[in-house]
């Protein structure tokens, strides 16, 4: 016997080992509810970290665009006589207006680490017979690698722009039969066109981006769209990615801009992670009710097998405090013991998914994320659960008339 | 005059009160025991004896009279004080299911102590290991109370009954059980720890030979006491 447990941690710990199968099941059943809220919250929370990392690593938070540009008729002037129908004018690609100003300002920002002009529109790229349409980004190589980083996306060659240069997606490159060092020519609607040098191949983890993606320096892009000097959008990183949109908000009232936020634009997104997490929370509510349910059948069970060793407890002078205790510590100690090995059950799940479940291109689905605090909290909720469970049948042990129980 | 462990004075059980189906189990009850005394409890199966012991085990209350259990009017106190009354002047023998099976031999007969203390400590269970000694079952002491003879767990139950120091000690037909040798082994052993320790015995017995070996008989036919 222990000399540093009290009366009551004997007695709860004897009684669970005295029933050994059904000890044995119960703390299965918890290890199962426990290993799926494990598993489902660390890989839910792995997707999600995952997501936020390519937030983080390859697009902007914040986009500065032009304003739409809208039709806008005279009302209510005298004599004039509003149309029924106002269409609305087609959008010219136009520069974003004063954009020098505009970055200093945005670098100015303390939230804001990174500030890139950038200049995007299509072209035709072309090499010998073959022609495919591009989206052709002109960018500052130093400000926008700080933003998206192209650098580690590229598969073949270097990340380097020179205005002679240009990266292509590796899909664009196989459809133009087109290798590091290679010339392409590079065409725009206006017809105006240069012969530029392919120095990277980049693989951006989507096929169709793959296939039209083309950077090029922001002053090639500029003479080829006609736009010199000019830039259509000016991309953005903040310091908290979750105060993008506030920013994007405060942007847009003080400048003549359209402030879009990664939030706003990848909205679905976010509607998707709420209803996984609703559909998570009530999975797990369910779990822990049917491990709760289980601790209690097994607990009132024990309780009936031993009213008569309760009666005899009673007699000889255990207070009924004493014996609700026994009967509550059996729960707590099932609800952490059952959650130790469900821990270790829901980590061994989520290394063996981890391992076998690859994206297409190989790579990992979710990041392996075991944080110490999911088990530390998980541990707590089984053990105050198998607390809870324990209730009903530890009242019920401690409100037995010994009389009645020892007869029996 | 020898001291009175146990007095009871005009003591009434009635179940169901109140009811249609109100029943009397004992009537006017007058009992006393002194400090020392062995006393048999005789009668037929339903004359209340079992209702009576748990009168005065503090098990259940009386529905009327006085019970006085050490100088200690018993009316007057409370579910927690009556536990604390029982564990410490009160040991019980039952017939049967009589040990807590999870624990060992020493660890049944610590147990009463255990509860009390709260912690297990080396000289509670030196004085289970005296206990269990005196009962003739040292060797025993690691057994789980599952593993042992009926006759066993009784000795076993009577170290128990004793491990507070008692004063008194009752025993609800602790021999009913068991062959006439280990019987005759348990009632002696009774005897002797009375006999030695001054410890005042009430023994409800169907057993007619035992009960004659007794100082006294008392004997209770339909709730009230016949001689």
């Amino acid at each position: 016997m222990n000399r540093w447990l009290p009366f009551e941690w004997i007695a709860a710990v004897r009684f669970l080992r005295e029933g050994r199968l059904q000890t044995l099941f119960i703390i299965g059943g918890i290890a199962i509810g426990v290993a799926v809220i494990v598993f489902m919250s660390a890989m839910l929370a792995g997707l999600e970290a995952n997501f936020i990392k390519r937030v983080l690593t390859s697009q902007p938070q914040i986009q500065l665009l032009t304003p739409d540009q809208v039709a806008r008729p005279l009302r209510n002037g005298n004599g004039v006589i509003e149309d029924a129908i106002v269409q609305r004018p087609s959008q010219r690609v136009i520069s974003i207006d004063q954009w020098p100003k505009i970055r200093a300002q945005m670098l100015a920002m303390p939230e804001i680490t990174a500030v890139s002009p950038t200049i995007s529109g299509s072209a035709l790229a072309i090499r010998g017979d073959a022609s495919r349409a591009v989206t052709l980004s002109g960018i500052e190589p130093e400000s926008y690698f700080a933003i998206v980083r192209v650098p580690d996306y590229v598969v073949a060659g270097e990340p380097r722009l020179s205005s002679e240069d240009i990266i292509i997606g590796i899909e664009l490159a196989k459809d133009l039969g087109a290798v590091v060092g290679d010339k392409l020519n590079v065409q725009a609607a206006s017809g105006a066109n240069r012969v530029l040098t392919v120095t990277g191949l980049v693989d951006l983890g989507n096929k169709g981006v793959n296939q039209r993606a083309a950077y090029v320096a922001l002053r090639t892009a500029q003479s080829l769209l006609g736009m010199i000097g000019g830039v259509t959008t000016i991309d953005i990183t903040v310091q908290d990615i979750y105060a993008a949109e506030d920013i994007a908000q405060r942007i847009q009232a003080a400048n003549l801009v359209k402030a879009d936020s990664w939030i706003k634009t990848n909205a679905q997104f976010f509607v998707a992670v709420r209803a996984q997490e609703t559909s998570n929370t009530l999975i797990r509510v369910f779990v822990a009710m049917s491990v709760a349910f289980g601790i209690a059948a097994v607990l009132i069970v024990s309780v009936i097998q031993r009213s008569k060793e309760i009666g005899i407890l009673r007699a000889m002078g255990t207070s009924r405090g004493q014996i609700l205790r026994v009967f509550l510590l059996q729960g707590g100690l099932l609800g952490f013991i059952g959650s130790l090995f469900g821990a270790a059950l829901g980590a061994g799940a989520l290394i063996y998914w981890h391992a076998v479940q690859r994206q297409a291109d190989g790579s990992e689905l979710f990041p392996l994320i075991l944080e110490r605090r999911l088990f530390i909290i998980t541990a707590l909720l089984a053990t105050v659960t198998g607390l809870l469970a324990a209730t009903a049948p530890a009242l019920r042990a401690a409100k037995l008339d010994p009389v009645v129980a020892i007869r029996g | 005059m020898a001291e009175a462990i146990l007095r009871l004075e005009k003591v009434c059980k009635a179940y169901n009160v109140g009811l249609p189906t109100e029943t009397e189990v004992l009537h006017d009850i007058d009992l006393e025991v002194d400090r020392g005394e062995f006393v048999a409890l005789i009668g037929p199966s339903g004359s209340g004896k079992s209702t009576l012991l748990n009168i005065v085990g503090l098990l259940d209350r009386p529905t009327s009279g006085r019970l006085t259990i050490k100088g200690h009017d018993t009316a007057s106190l409370s579910d927690t004080e009556l536990t604390h009354l029982r564990g410490h002047t009160i040991g019980f023998i039952f017939q049967s299911h009589l040990l807590i099976s999870a624990f060992t031999a020493k660890e049944n007969v610590m147990m009463p102590l255990l509860v009390d203390r709260g912690f297990p400590s080396p000289e509670i269970e030196a004085q289970a290991g005296r206990l269990l000694d005196q009962v003739g079952l040292a060797k025993f002491a690691s057994h789980l109370a599952s593993n042992m003879s009926g006759g066993q767990q009784q000795r076993v139950a009577v170290a128990r009954s004793l491990a507070m120091n008692p004063d008194l000690v009752l025993a609800d037909e602790p021999t009913g059980n068991l062959d006439t040798r280990s019987a005759e082994a348990v009632f002696e052993l009774m005897r002797e720890v009375n006999r030695r320790a001054g410890t005042s015995f009430l023994l409800v017995t169907h057993n007619l030979d035992l009960a004659r070996r007794c100082d006294r008989i008392i004997e209770v036919v339909d709730g009230r006491i016949q001689r």
